[in-house]
């Protein structure tokens, strides 16, 4: 279908005050075109006010195999998480 | 329809107005014909975006044409159940979308028109007309961007693409004289205010076009014979193969509904 076009990952920002979130990829030759695709493909309802673009092979991941050493040792460590604090009403997007 | 309006004015808003909404239905549906059989799957979404783009355009130029004719037709009615030869739009939106670089440089010749036309529509005296340019300018600046970088792309990718891109200016390049040609109807709407004379929007589109054509290596004709009629219902013959497809349904099920 695209042969040799390399992969870029798509980050969407829904509106202005979250982080950008990821949406899915896209092929392209190029940045330019990446965020051409990007906008065509993901934003056309109206899901975002800006776009990231990032080739895929600059992401470093971390190895499924790891993730018992990586992620488990944070399971028994409730007091991290401020679920101890009352959050005043009209705070959004916590 | 304002009280004074007088009668040949109307006609020439009517004749107008087809002309900007035939032009933008016929080319949507060009680049519908693209879907399933685009290169890229982005690029065919990209492709339907912009057909969808116009077929907005479309409806609320022919529904408005269809109010100031006051003949009881309605957006469907005009696009559906017209012959041919009533139909006004640009010769060039109705040439066949041929290899990609034909269909990406038809795209830019008439997006960097669409681009200039509708940011002075925006201020047209024609409260509808100028609300639909304000929305459409916004569209078509994406679309130049977009069909301007791919005819960069093909003039300046491979041997391949460039020839194919060279064949398609060959080919097209006879169908713009026709977007600034002036006739009667053009400067009774210009003098009204409705719409500026079509022949003011060239200078900035050959602008445009000479800068693309600079950077993906393309030499801009300098034949000066053009093709016209599409303005005035004269058309190639490839408009009835459209229409024949695009028409078929509401013909064949008069006021089916789905």
């Amino acid at each position: 279908m695209t042969p040799g076009w390399p992969l870029w990952e798509v980050f969407v920002r829904s509106r202005n005050g979250l982080a950008h979130k990821h949406v899915g990829s896209v092929h392209a030759v190029d940045a330019t075109m990446a965020l051409t695709n990007a906008r065509d493909v993901y934003t056309r309802r109206s899901e975002g006010t800006s776009i990231w673009v990032v080739p895929s092979a600059a992401i470093t991941a971390s190895d499924p195999a790891d993730k018992d050493a990586l992620f488990d040792p944070a399971g028994d460590k409730i007091y991290r998480h401020p679920t101890f604090y009352d959050i005043p009403a009209d705070v959004k997007n916590i | 329809m304002t009280a004074s309006t007088s009668p040949d004015d109307a006609q020439s808003l009517v004749d107008y107005l087809l002309r900007l909404g035939d032009t933008t239905l016929v080319l949507s549906h060009r680049l519908s014909e693209w879907v399933g059989a685009a290169p890229t799957l982005e690029e065919e979404i990209a492709l339907a975006n912009v057909a969808l783009d116009l077929l907005g355009q479309a409806q609320p130029l022919l529904a408005r044409a269809g109010e100031v004719e006051g003949l009881g037709r309605d957006a469907d009615g005009l696009a559906y159940l017209r012959d041919a030869w009533d139909y006004r739009n640009l010769l060039l939106v109705e040439q066949p979308n041929g290899d990609f670089a034909h269909t990406m440089l038809r795209q830019f010749l008439f997006d960097s028109y669409a681009v200039e036309l509708w940011s002075r529509l925006a201020t047209s005296t024609d409260a509808t007309l100028a609300g639909i340019a304000g929305k459409a300018v916004k569209e078509s600046a994406y679309h130049v961007g977009h069909s301007g970088e791919w005819v960069i792309r093909l003039g300046d990718g491979t041997t391949e693409s460039a020839r194919r891109t060279r064949d398609a200016v060959a080919d097209l390049w006879e169908f713009t004289g026709e977007l600034f040609a002036t006739d009667a109807v053009d400067e009774a709407i210009a003098a009204s205010g409705v719409a500026p004379l079509a022949s003011e929007l060239e200078p900035a589109w050959r602008d445009r076009v000479d800068a693309v054509f600079a950077d993906a290596g393309l030499e801009v004709p300098t034949r000066q014979w053009m093709q016209s009629g599409g303005k005035q219902g004269r058309h190639t013959e490839h408009l009835g193969h459209v229409l024949a497809e695009m028409q078929f349904l509401p013909r064949a099920y008069p006021g089916s509904t789905w």
